[in-house]
């Protein structure tokens, strides 16, 4: 481990991109995520490791930029924020079609449209439903720090690799630009030790072309595939992460991930200083969804509370894992407002305790 | 240890590096901190301003509701964030352009004319860093050496010849400052 330095969210995720000797970065800028291309412009990567970094001339240019190098089997990745990730959709859904790893950033801010650069969480459903067409999903990680935010481009790439899945880190406006501590692992040799038999680098007298597509107009070989490909989600369940606090006695428990988790933290703090019995529970993947933690918690807790910056998204998972045997609430400010711990407080009072 | 700040004023008053480099002190001073500012439409023109938390304790919420100190640049600052000062908390404020000063009793204000000083330093770079004395001397969260190093960590090399000027600002800073009557 280095030196500790002070740094934003996103440039954290820059510096961790070279670090971990990506291949390649394909990006178009679009605030609160500016800084991530910035950055890596600034410290030109391709004499420090030889990382391509590519401002294309428009999202869809770049996640088509993103489908073609990770054909090639090296480590690519894109970043972006909301309107831009709903431009790039077609191109994600041909990735996770054809089977390619790659990492893509979203920095949310508030939507829908153009909306606002506010920081958000109103992309949760985009990111763990699928997005595109078709039945896909993401790898989704959250980070609730400067350093996740450094740490989850390295753990993003290495769960896209394990199952040849796009992986995504959700990240907002919040974490993106604040700053806090970092630090960073040595650099990264930029060579890959994952599985290389799949990829379209050339084909040799040895074996057989290798294909990379997401067309299979073969109604039968199309359904086979999609059913390989919901076995490999089912199978993505053994890189569940999440994390808890203060949650051994908790007789009611919040649900909240990322920026929110973060604001939830001081809220449970002050909570429990003044007597109550309050818990929190933080996905750190939002796909896989930690869903048999959560039904755990429903038979310990009296309520839950999905405490998100949106109108109510994660509370559906929220509710699905919990199968009706206790009250889940939502709260929750959309559209790029900020809620505050004592927000947050008011809110378990008013809902989630306001019956006991 | 937790001391919840805030900074703010006009955009261009060096509020975001005030408070990059009070996180810096605090980091040379083995604290955790966090730096979140205001940005985007609200900054251009109008008010900007940053949190900034010092803590022994890993930082839980960047987003805050109250403050144990604000330090204040603009009349549109103080009227805004007067009232989130905790009760015993701290303001510190230049009356530079104020008409209506802070009027609350539970809490210690204190004056800095830091506006005033840089135009006699002649130095209107050194304007924040006036600012910056002023909060230390009234509370020493960080000491002055790590601030200093906090400077050198957080202004690119090409500027390291400013650090003089910028370290006279701030003992002109902790010289000036004075409880309001």
């Amino acid at each position: 481990m280095g030196e500790l330095r002070l740094m934003k969210g996103n440039e954290a995720i820059a510096e961790a991109a070279i670090l971990a000797g990506v291949d390649a970065y394909f990006g178009y800028p679009i605030t609160p995520q500016s800084e991530v291309l910035e950055y890596l412009t600034l410290q030109r990567p391709e004499e420090r490791t030889g990382m391509v970094v590519l401002q294309a001339e428009s999202e869809i240019a770049a996640i088509n930029m993103v489908y073609g190098a990770a054909g090639t089997g090296k480590k690519v990745m894109t970043s972006s924020s909301s309107p831009g990730i709903s431009l790039k959709q077609e191109g994600i859904s041909y990735i996770a079609g054809a089977e390619l790893p790659c990492l893509i950033v979203n920095v949310v801010r508030g939507g829908p449209g153009l909306g606002t650069i506010q920081p958000s969480q109103a992309d949760y459903f985009q990111s763990t439903k699928g997005g595109g067409h078709g039945d896909y999903r993401l790898i989704v990680l959250a980070p609730a720090s400067v350093q996740e935010m450094a740490d989850f481009v390295d753990k993003g790439l290495e769960l896209a690799f394990k199952y040849r899945n796009p992986a995504l880190i959700l990240s907002d406006g919040l974490i993106g630009q604040m700053m806090e501590k970092v630090e960073f692992p040595e650099q990264k040799e930029r060579v890959t030790s994952f599985d290389q038999s799949w990829v379209t680098t050339g084909k040799t007298k040895e074996r057989e072309r290798n294909i990379i597509t997401s067309l299979n107009l073969d109604p039968e070989k199309q359904y086979q595939h999609n059913l390989k490909l919901q076995e490999k989600y089912r199978r993505m369940k053994e890189d569940i992460m999440y994390e808890t606090f203060d949650c051994d006695d908790a007789e009611f428990l919040l649900v909240a991930y990322g920026s929110s988790a973060r604001i939830c933290q001081k809220a449970v703090d002050e909570a429990r200083s003044s007597g109550k019995k309050l818990g929190l529970l933080r996905p750190i993947t939002l796909f896989p969804f930690p869903e048999e933690v959560i039904a755990k918690f429903a038979r310990q807790v009296k309520g839950i509370l999905s405490v998100e910056l949106n109108a109510g998204q994660m509370v559906e998972d929220v509710k699905l894992a919990v199968n009706g045997r206790i009250p889940v609430y939502h709260y929750g400010t959309p559209g790029g407002k900020i809620f505050t711990p004592d927000d947050i407080l008011k809110a378990i009072d008013e809902k989630l305790m306001g019956g006991y | 240890m937790t001391e919840e700040i805030i900074i703010a004023g006009f955009g261009g008053q060096g509020v975001l590096s005030m408070g990059k480099i009070l996180a810096y002190s605090g980091i040379m001073q083995e604290q955790e901190v966090s730096w979140m500012p205001s940005y985007g439409p609200e900054m251009r023109g109008g008010t900007a301003n940053v949190t900034v938390i010092l803590s022994d304790n890993k930082v839980s919420s960047p987003v805050l509701h109250s403050y144990d100190t604000a330090i204040i640049l603009n009349q549109q600052s103080l009227d805004k964030f007067e009232p989130n000062v905790k009760p015993g908390g701290l303001l510190i404020y230049d009356p530079n352009g104020i008409t209506r000063h802070p009027e609350r009793e539970d809490i210690r204000v204190f004056v800095v004319e830091a506006a005033s000083e840089a135009a006699k330093m002649a130095s209107a770079i050194t304007f924040n860093m006036i600012v910056l004395g002023a909060y230390i001397k009234v509370n020493p969260v960080v000491e002055l050496e790590n601030v200093i190093k906090g400077l050198k960590n957080s202004l690119p090399e090409r500027h390291h010849h400013l650090i003089p000027a910028n370290e006279k600002a701030i003992q002109r800073g902790m010289e000036i400052v004075r409880e309001a009557k």
